[in-house]
């Protein structure tokens, strides 16, 4: 994915930008968490990990990152609930 | 002209803010230039970190609970209301009795709810030691369970007390052994992510000794189903684990107001995180739990920032700038068991470093809580 390609259209935003505890990653499964299914919801983080961490959540939990898109100083990643 | 003074929440952060306003504005507050309420439906404060205790038999809710008035200063002006909406562009409240009620300045201090509801079966299968009636509860359980499988789960995030699933773990392994009882049980920790906590400093230094009590650990486990009468529970990622006993960290919530005003998402009030103002509103902070900062939501962390917003209000209402920021400090005793803790301290900028556990800092820990009283007055 890189950060050129047309972003998903978001049912919700978790702007986890400066989150230090307990930090995006869980920011973003208490959101997915309240979505309904096939929702979309993305996550704007400056921590450099949320990109191998969200993934790697989001394939042992079944939900699909459609895209990682880096930002300059944060990375917006789309992910939606299945 | 009077100006007015508004604090919504009489917990840690809105109770050492309310003090530390009476302490800096005496003279403009004895004038009647300055009046502050503070807007708490309850007549008692109530110091959450006693609850952690109360399952070992060591503390009584009670000790945890004092009529609000004795702990804030008699300049305050304290209303049981139940502030029932915000409106930030007029700058009023609506109270319960549809009064309302104007103010210059609007601190949210609303800290957290549980909403345990949120999880199918964990109201009827979970126990919890996040509230009063929960940590009775868990203490009984605790004295009549005989073996079998204690579970705990972090379900909810983010949550109250960062540190305290950690802390009920280790101390009810210590506990069990202390009677002679550990193997008799099976103990497993389970957390959302693939570490035993969010921050990596603090998961490190807790792997290692999760694993040397053999305490079991499931990452990548977020609750999805608790069946009470097969004692199951199941994750969203597809683990199930049966239990004996289930003590979990039940899902939070921020206040209906914050939402209800647009204010922030899930009743979090989105802020500057150095001058926690917050975003797109004139007038209005927030601090503690109910502010969006990216610190944990801790005691410690909504009395710092109470600090800073006293010193801001403080300068607003002598019409200077305000200069005082927040910087993420936050800090946490960690109990390691039934006699030992460790400590950490950090900010926006460092991590935490917890160290070695020892029986001093245990006892600094509980020193402390007895303390609180005299920190919530702004005396410590």
């Amino acid at each position: 994915m890189t950060a050129n390609q047309t972003t998903s259209e978001a049912d919700a935003t978790v702007d986890a930008r400066n989150s230090t505890c307990p930090g995006p990653l869980m920011d973003l499964i208490a959101e997915i968490r309240s979505v309904d299914t096939g929702a979309v919801v993305v996550l704007l983080s400056d921590n450099e990990n949320s990109t191998t961490e969200v993934q790697e959540w989001a394939d042992q939990a079944g939900n699909d990152v459609l895209e990682i898109a880096d930002e300059g100083d944060h990375y917006r990643i789309h992910v939606r609930k299945q | 002209m009077t100006r007015r003074i508004a604090i919504v929440g009489g917990g840690t952060g809105g109770t050492v803010l309310a003090n530390n306003l009476a302490e800096e504005l005496t003279a403009e507050i004895d004038a009647g230039d300055v009046v502050v309420t503070l807007f708490n439906e309850g007549t008692d404060h109530v110091y959450k970190p006693v609850w952690l205790y109360v399952p070992f038999g060591q503390r009584e809710p009670a000790d945890g609970r004092r009529p609000l008035r004795e702990v804030v200063d008699s300049r305050v002006d304290i209303r049981h209301d139940y502030v029932a909406d915000v409106d930030p562009e007029r700058k009023r409240l609506a109270l319960a009795d549809t009064e309302r009620v104007s103010y210059d300045k609007l601190v949210i201090a609303t800290g957290s709810q549980l909403a345990p509801d949120r999880v199918p079966g964990l109201v009827e299968g979970g126990h919890h030691f996040y509230g009063e009636d929960g940590a009775r509860a868990l203490r009984d359980e605790l004295l009549t369970i005989e073996a079998g499988h204690i579970v705990l789960s972090v379900v909810g995030t983010p949550h109250m007390c960062p540190a305290a699933p950690l802390e009920f773990t280790f101390m009810v392994d210590d506990w069990l052994r202390e009677r002679g009882r550990r193997e008799a049980f099976d103990l497993t920790y389970t957390y959302p992510i693939m570490r035993v906590h969010g921050n990596e400093q603090i998961a490190e230094w807790a792997e290692p000794r999760l694993e040397a009590r053999d305490i079991d650990v499931e990452t990548m486990f977020n609750a999805e189903a608790v069946d009470p009468e097969a004692g199951t529970i199941e994750s969203m990622e597809g683990t199930e684990l049966d239990y004996d006993l289930l003590v979990s960290i039940p899902p939070h919530t921020g206040s209906d107001l914050v939402e209800a005003a647009d204010l922030g998402q899930g009743g979090w009030v989105d802020v500057d995180k150095h001058t926690l103002e917050a975003t797109g509103f004139d007038d209005v902070y927030a601090i503690g739990d109910a502010a969006q900062t990216g610190v944990p939501k801790a005691g410690s962390a909504a009395h710092y920032q109470a600090n800073v917003v006293g010193q801001r209000l403080a300068s607003e209402v002598r019409d200077r700038p305000a200069a005082a920021v927040y910087d993420g400090k936050t800090i946490c005793f960690i109990e390691t068991g039934m006699d030992d803790a460790t400590f950490v301290e950090f900010d926006y900028e460092r991590p935490p470093d917890p160290g070695e556990p020892t029986r001093a800092m245990h006892w600094s820990k509980l020193a402390y809580n007895e303390s609180y009283w005299l920190t919530a007055r702004g005396l410590l």
